[in-house]
């Protein structure tokens, strides 16, 4: 038998246990926002964009960072497949990718939000911005159109180029080549000097990729090229095998650095930023890059060499990184409320400010480093994949980027690539007519 | 009262076969399934296309075998090369020479080495511009052996697998040299007794009693060989064009770059029956070398 004095402390244990259990958690927890991200340079911005906004709002935003790319990618599989998705997160891959996830129901449809208030949020952003997170009418995703990313920065993908390096090949820093044998001719004085010319990670197919698609598009326009992607035009077509000509041409002037191929992106940027080389092709978060590595390099930003006169160029850009939100999240209008917020244009200068990157609203680009600016001039000639409504198949992309690598080493000729990319396409339109059937 | 003593036995072994079950049998079924549906890895839905993806694996993936093949290579070189520098040295330091300890502990420093590391650092010394080896032909007088190692598609592979074999040759020696110490001394020396010469000593007494250890370490060198894949990542990425491509990358791009998830799984388990074969192969082919000695 328990003392009486026990059985009152354990009467009252059990009441007080009870009464706080069951009364109405509400009052005491602030709601918190899960947001994952890969964006290692942006970790400590976040954080302070976080401090900033629960001082205001009185909402904890939580930033748990998950890198590599590549691991956060499988994280963010793996959460969706397990329907513990956070309650803001990034979607990293192809429109393909995008458009699966949309399917599945796990991204939120954007657009009415970014329409209220006659749409004051959408007209925030750079158009191009928008784009890569925008489903059309008629979509070969089969998506219901709409907005469904967040632009949070913007990029461009470019050339770039060593100014003192142009002084000392006797070339003026002002004035770099415009047109494609202007580029060329460089390579003979790159040769002589025995300095490198290009230097880019080629090992990383999508570089190679946003390369050729940049002459593809000077070359035979927009249409053309979707027209190919749609399997109406093939690869062996002239105009494909110019485009992958270009590269042997510009292997045989000795314009690439060597051991191109075989180069990560990373490594690129060291060459570039430790004056090895002569040009880059990189997006615009090189300039925070290149700070870090070497404050003194002096380079400016340039288009790639024009190829035609036929087509105007283009490059790759737009939407740098974009937020989803999750479609399940309890806390949705906390989120919008907060991505909001974040795409203010003071939030996006102090982003811009503090990683070097372009902001994706439009009325912060007025207080951007000038290195950046260069990079913002062209965002109205920018492209991408993700916005032209179809996807290539990736074992084609796959073959048409190891296939320039192949010419680049001289193993191959531009025919003999196009040929196999077009055994490859082919193989693959089957597949895909016998899925249908 | 027999039963119950079955039942018993069978119970203690439960544990083990439950977690057995769940951490192997269970991922293996649901990996093959995987491997029977076209699937992205994303959505809800797959589509069932029976053994299509297998069928594609071994007649139209020109990619996949090409890759089997220079995992091949890999393995091939580690087999002789590796194993042979990891048997020689662990005989070197079985016997009673100067610093014998510190030598072991530099042969075992690489197997522990980050494979990412080793990959860079080597990356380093191999580069065509920049780098120590071709610096190094410079300065004895011979630059036409200087090249781009890594990215010229003749000496990509051997270079891939030169870095394995070394990263792997301590762990061949360290089985090696434990193999050589439970060889009876009395052995070698009534053979010295009975006038043996050293290559006597080797032929008849070490190398038979080494066959068990040596189809251990060929065993394991096959299966980490032919599943190597983040030395080349950080060395080449699988290039130039699909000069390094190994299996385990394969199955990644299937998985990452082409989201072809079911496809990958099917890599999976076809390459797991490889290895299970090549094993089996292996494991016959050693006891038919037993029953020679």
């Amino acid at each position: 038998m328990l003392n009486i004095k026990y059985q009152k402390y354990i009467l009252s244990f059990i009441f007080c246990f009870l009464f706080f259990g069951c009364s109405s958690k509400k009052e005491f927890a602030k709601p918190t926002i899960t947001v994952w991200h890969w964006m290692t340079d942006r970790k400590d911005a976040f954080q302070e964009l976080s401090r900033r906004y629960e001082e205001k709002t009185g909402v904890k935003v939580n930033f748990e960072l998950y890198a590599p790319s590549d691991a956060y990618t499988q994280k963010v599989r793996a959460a969706a497949q397990g329907n513990t998705l956070p309650d803001i997160f990034g979607i990293l891959g192809e429109m393909r990718d995008f458009a699966s996830f949309i399917k599945a129901g796990y991204v939120e449809d954007l657009t009415p939000y970014m329409e209220e208030n006659q749409a004051e949020w959408k007209e925030r952003f750079f158009k191009k911005a928008l784009e890569v997170n925008e489903f059309g009418p008629d979509n070969a995703y089969g998506v219901k159109p709409g907005i469904y990313g967040v632009p949070i920065d913007i990029m461009t993908i470019q050339m770039l180029y060593n100014k003192r390096l142009f002084k000392e090949l006797g070339l003026n820093p002002e004035n770099p080549p415009q047109d494609f044998s202007e580029f060329l001719n460089i390579g003979k004085r790159i040769r002589e000097k025995g300095l490198q010319g290009l230097v880019s990670g080629w090992a990383e197919l999508w570089m190679i990729d946003c390369l050729a698609n940049n002459f593809a598009f000077n070359i035979m326009g927009k249409d053309k090229v979707i027209k190919t992607i749609k399997g109406e035009i093939p690869y062996t077509d002239p105009d494909w095998i110019k485009v992958l000509t270009l590269f042997k041409e510009i292997k045989e002037a000795g314009l690439l650095y060597d051991g191109i191929v075989t180069m990560v992106n990373k490594t690129a940027e060291q060459i570039f930023a430790n004056e090895r080389a002569v040009f880059a092709f990189n997006g615009s978060w090189c300039v925070n890059v290149y700070r870090g590595m070497n404050p003194n390099l002096d380079y400016a930003v340039m288009l790639p060499p024009k190829v035609s006169e036929k087509f105007p160029r283009s490059i790759w850009g737009g939407a740098g990184s974009s937020f989803m939100v999750n479609a399940n999240s309890k806390l949705k209008k906390e989120v919008i409320r907060f991505l909001k917020w974040l795409t203010d244009k003071e939030q996006q200068i102090f982003l811009s400010e503090a990683t070097f990157n372009l902001p994706a609203n439009k009325e912060s680009l007025t207080q951007i480093h000038p290195r950046l600016a260069e990079f913002a001039d062209d965002i109205e000639i920018t492209t991408h994949p993700r916005i032209w409504g179809v996807s290539e198949f990736p074992r084609v992309i796959e073959a048409f980027d190891k296939g320039i690598q192949a010419i680049i080493i001289g193993e191959k000729t531009p025919e003999e690539v196009a040929r196999e990319i077009q055994e490859i396409k082919e193989k693959e339109l089957a597949k895909k007519r016998s899925q249908k059937e | 009262m027999r039963a119950k003593s079955t039942l018993e036995n069978y119970l203690f072994i439960l544990p083990a076969l439950i977690i057995f079950s769940i951490f192997y049998i269970y991922p293996f079924y649901k990996v093959f399934q995987l491997g029977l549906y076209d699937w992205d890895g994303i959505s809800p839905t797959k589509v069932f296309v029976g053994l299509g993806n297998f069928k594609e694996i071994i007649f139209e993936d020109k990619i996949w075998w090409k890759s089997m093949l220079n995992a091949s290579y890999i393995t091939l070189v580690a087999l002789t090369f590796q194993n042979a520098l990891a048997f020689c040295l662990a005989l070197a330091c079985d016997r009673q020479i100067r610093m014998r300890n510190f030598y072991r502990t530099i042969f075992f420093i690489p197997p522990v080495l980050s494979e990412v590391v080793v990959g860079l650092v080597w990356q380093w010394i191999l580069d065509g511009n920049y780098g120590i080896l071709n610096n190094f032909f410079v300065k004895i007088g011979l630059p036409h052996l200087a090249r781009n190692w890594l990215s010229d598609p003749k000496t990509a592979l051997n270079c891939v697998a030169f870095v394995h074999s070394w990263k792997g040759f301590g762990w061949g020696f360290l089985i090696f040299l434990a193999g050589l110490q439970t060889i009876p001394r009395e052995l070698y020396e009534a053979a010295k007794v009975d006038g043996a010469g050293a290559w006597q000593v080797f032929k008849r007494i070490t190398f038979p009693l080494m066959i068990p250890v040596m189809v251990l370490v060929a065993i394991l060198t096959v299966l980490g060989t032919m599943q190597a894949f983040v030395l080349i990542i950080a060395m080449t990425g699988g290039g130039p064009a699909y000069h390094t491509e190994v299996p385990v990358l394969r199955i990644l791009a299937s998985m990452r770059g082409s989201s072809r998830f079911g496809y990958a799984c099917a890599q999976g388990i076809s390459f797991g029956v490889i290895l299970v074969i090549v094993s089996f192969i292996q494991y016959r082919l050693s006891r038919k070398a037993r029953e020679i000695y």
